[in-house]
């Protein structure tokens, strides 16, 4: 057996210092070479723990090995098969708490750099052109889905593989759900959300945007008047969450969702050359400590911030966020404040937030999810100038669903009621998946959603079909 | 892509344009709103809708120029296409069965007004209109407001149309000519609505106003139109776009539209340059 180097082959990354001023990827990716190496460090487990670890099951010891064998192309094929957007996941899934988190090798080393491996053989795809496909014979049905995002995009890729006729309708001008409008530029370039946007409408996947469901078509029409026999609904949960403090409301307080729209979706940092702008001041403060708060903070830097800083009312152990984005925004100089809870925006005396007065906490008894809960410490109010806030406390599902569609169920923070491994609700032919049922989760439980529920429709609609050539 | 079909210059500064946009024409409301996009690397810009006809597939809006995004929008002409158009967004209007509603419009917010009123006038419901503008070459759809409204009241500034006033007095003189009123629906500048809410509020009549916050996705996923309605912050984008008038902090609103002052001001500015070196150059090029 090979002696394994302890540590994964280091991802080459731009300089922390230039990096924090542009808006380009910030990891670079392996090349064949560094690729195969970090293949060679995995020791072909008997028990393939770091499949167990991946939410859609990829069988990722096969993949590494047929990527140590230099068979880029069959390690993809053998990818995809279980999660269609490898190079969006190889690049922003947590691998620290999946696969890589059950890695053997991890144990005693560096885990194997699955996710580093993962973005390679996609981006080795992009490079050489794919394999061509083979879509099934035209089943003669029409789906809709619903809402761009991992989820949606997943259940009508796999959708238009079996054989479906297949609309994506998304309410923003561009598609992609937070893969465009949330994650930035430096760590999701759009080129690569692109060009898998791109391969699916190649495949014959129609997806009609500037269409708000509810709002411009309503379920009843998709499924009663354009014969549309099964809807997948994957909205997201994208209504941003305010902390109703006194002062949220003065100018430049914005949400993590609004500044990285403006960012990433309106194109904002290289205004003027796109005509929306974007506010960042001097000092920043990020409210939060998820994937969206590092986002918005680094996203900050890059928009010529001079300080910005995490505050955050729990400890660096509660965090979130992935742990590499955690580290690169360290290096690229942004500051935390752990154990800190904003309490009022201060006004600047025209109308324009100045200072944030916050109050330190401690940790004391565990709550229901076994997180310490936070609690003030008495007399420790103190306030932190800034220019700009960014509140990235969470989000909620948007409640424009539900009030516009009757006869979904919906739990009791808003979301739809959809079965786990079918994605069916309460409406025969309606099914969802992603964030709108789960809440804020990750692009692979959507994405995996996505494809559970695609199988799902493909059962109920093939059932369909018997039954009409019955009758 | 959404192409238009017609346009007419209203004013110097206002526009109409019929889009053709078959779900919106089909699923709109009065009251509701679209969100614009003119160019590909364009702002989101929220349009109340004026108009709809489900037939023709036709959404019609007014613009009205403040900067530059509604600058290059009132450049495009017929045949051309607005990049991108989304709605119907917003709450519809909550038109009354009975009772008697006046509508008032200052500037574009004439062409508002006119989709409520065709609402009301569809439900039999009686219904007064009064629009203001500075001077009679700037009164807006004239026609089409009379041919809607039970009984039409044009009020001007130096007298050159209709009644020589502000159309709150116009409106205040309504309110206290005996004739029973039951809801007042107002949409225009800010100052305007302001001004309504502070002359229907003494006499305790219903007063709903269109809010016009910046805007983004129009969906309730941003937050950017967050106004303080009752104490309570509303999206105006999913909560709205109307609401009651007595309830709003207009003082908020105000304050938190200018947030890009800055920003507006040189893109109007670049827009401007970019403009005459344009005319210029068409000038030189058919210069002998
Ligand atoms: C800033 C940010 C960073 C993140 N970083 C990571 C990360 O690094 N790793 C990770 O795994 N996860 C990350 N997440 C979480 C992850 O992005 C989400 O869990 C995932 O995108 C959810 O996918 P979805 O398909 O359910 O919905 P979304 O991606 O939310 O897409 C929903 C789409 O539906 C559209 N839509 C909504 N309502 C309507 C309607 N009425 N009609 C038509 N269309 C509608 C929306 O416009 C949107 O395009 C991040 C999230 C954010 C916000
Ligand atoms: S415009 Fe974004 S939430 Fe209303």
């Amino acid at each position: 057996m090979p002696v394994i180097s302890p540590s994964k082959t280091p991802m080459p990354v731009a300089d922390a210092k230039e990096r924090a001023k542009t808006f380009r990827e910030v990891n670079f990716g392996y090349d064949p070479r560094r690729a195969m190496q970090e293949a060679d460090r995995c020791l072909r487990c008997q028990d393939p723990t770091c499949q167990t670890g991946c939410p859609v099951n990829v069988p990722i010891r096969e993949v590494i090995h047929l990527t140590s064998q230099r068979r880029f192309d069959d390690a993809l094929a053998l990818i995809k098969r279980f999660n269609s957007l490898p190079g969006v996941c190889g690049r922003v899934c947590p691998q620290e708490n999946q696969c890589e988190g059950r890695c053997h090798v991890g144990d005693r080393f560096g885990p194997v750099g699955i996710g580093y491996i993962e973005r390679f053989l996609a981006d080795w795809e992009r490079l050489h052109g794919s394999q061509p496909v083979e879509k099934a014979e035209p089943k003669g049905q029409k789906v809709a889905i619903v809402g761009s995002g991992p989820s949606g995009l997943t259940a009508a890729g796999d959708l238009n593989h079996m054989g479906y006729d297949v609309t994506v309708f998304e309410a923003l001008h561009d598609a992609g759900g937070v893969l465009r409008y949330g994650i930035p530029e430096f760590r999701l370039p759009k080129d690569v959300l692109d060009d898998e946007i791109n391969a699916l409408v190649r495949a014959g996947v129609d997806i009609q945007c500037n269409v708000v469901f509810g709002k411009t078509l309503t379920l009843d029409q998709l499924m009663d008047e354009m014969g549309y026999e099964a809807v997948f609904i994957g909205t997201g949960a994208g209504l941003p969450r305010f902390m109703n403090l006194p002062g949220e409301n003065l100018n430049g307080i914005y949400s993590s969702n609004e500044f990285l729209t403006r960012i990433n979706l309106m194109g904002a940092y290289r205004f003027p050359d796109y005509d929306t702008p974007v506010k960042s001041g001097r000092r920043v403060a990020v409210i939060g400590a998820g994937n969206t708060a590092m986002d918005a903070a680094r996203c900050a830097m890059r928009a010529g911030s001079e300080e910005v800083t995490v505050v955050y009312r729990r400890s660096e152990a509660e965090m979130t966020a992935r742990v590499e984005e955690y580290e690169h925004a360290i290096e690229e100089g942004v500051q935390f404040k752990w154990l800190n809870n904003p309490i009022e925006f201060i006004d600047d005396g025209n109308g324009w937030v100045s200072g944030m007065r916050c109050q330190r906490m401690e940790l004391g008894e565990p709550d229901e999810d076994g997180r310490r809960r936070p609690v003030p410490v008495p007399d420790s109010e103190f306030v932190l100038d800034v220019n700009n806030v960014i509140v990235s406390i969470g989000t909620s599902p948007n409640p424009l669903l539900s009030r516009t569609t009757p006869g979904l169920d919906t739990t009791k923070w808003g979301g739809l009621v959809a079965e786990d491994d079918t994605g069916q609700t309460s409406r025969e032919g309606v099914f969802a998946g992603g964030d709108i049922v789960t809440g804020s989760a990750t692009v692979i439980l959507a994405a995996g959603a996505g494809k559970r529920a695609a199988s799902a429709i493909d059962t109920y609609l093939s059932q369909k079909r018997g039954e009409a050539a019955e009758a | 892509m959404f192409e238009i079909l017609h346009t007419r210059q209203l004013t110097p500064v206002t526009k109409l344009f019929e889009v053709a946009a078959p779900l919106v024409a089909k699923a709109g409301r009065p009251g509701q709103f679209v969100i614009l996009r003119v160019h590909g690397h364009g702002e989101r810009i929220p349009v109340t809708i004026t108009d709809l006809d489900p037939q023709a597939g036709t959404v019609t809006v007014v613009i009205q120029e403040v900067g530059a995004t509604s600058k290059m929008a009132n450049a495009l002409a017929e045949g051309e296409r607005f990049h991108d158009l989304a709605g119907p967004l917003g709450e519809p209007a909550p038109l009354r069965e009975k009772g008697h509603v006046v509508c008032v419009g200052g500037g574009f917010g004439a062409a508002a007004i006119l989709s409520i009123l065709k609402g009301l006038k569809a439900k039999a419901t009686h219904s007064s209109a009064i629009v203001g503008a500075r001077t009679a070459e700037l009164v807006i759809l004239e026609d089409r407001l009379r041919d809607a409204a039970d009984a039409l009241h044009i009020c001007t500034d130096d007298g050159s149309a209709g009644f020589k006033g502000l159309v709150t007095a116009k409106l205040e003189e309504l309110i206290t000519s005996g004739e029973p009123v039951d809801e007042i629906v107002a949409i225009g500048p800010m100052v305007m609505m302001r001004a309504v809410a502070a002359t229907t509020a003494p006499h305790g009549i219903a007063t709903l106003v269109s809010l016009d916050p910046i805007m983004i996705d129009g969906t309730g996923m941003c937050g950017a139109c967050r106004v303080t309605v009752d104490g309570r912050t509303q999206f105006a984008c999913i909560d709205g776009p109307l609401f009651d008038a007595t309830k709003i902090d207009f003082d908020e609103l105000v304050r938190r539209n200018k947030t890009y002052r800055d920003e507006e001001e040189a893109a109007l500015h670049r827009y401007e340059q970019a403009h005459c070196r344009a005319e210029e150059a068409a000038a030189a090029a058919t210069r002998p």
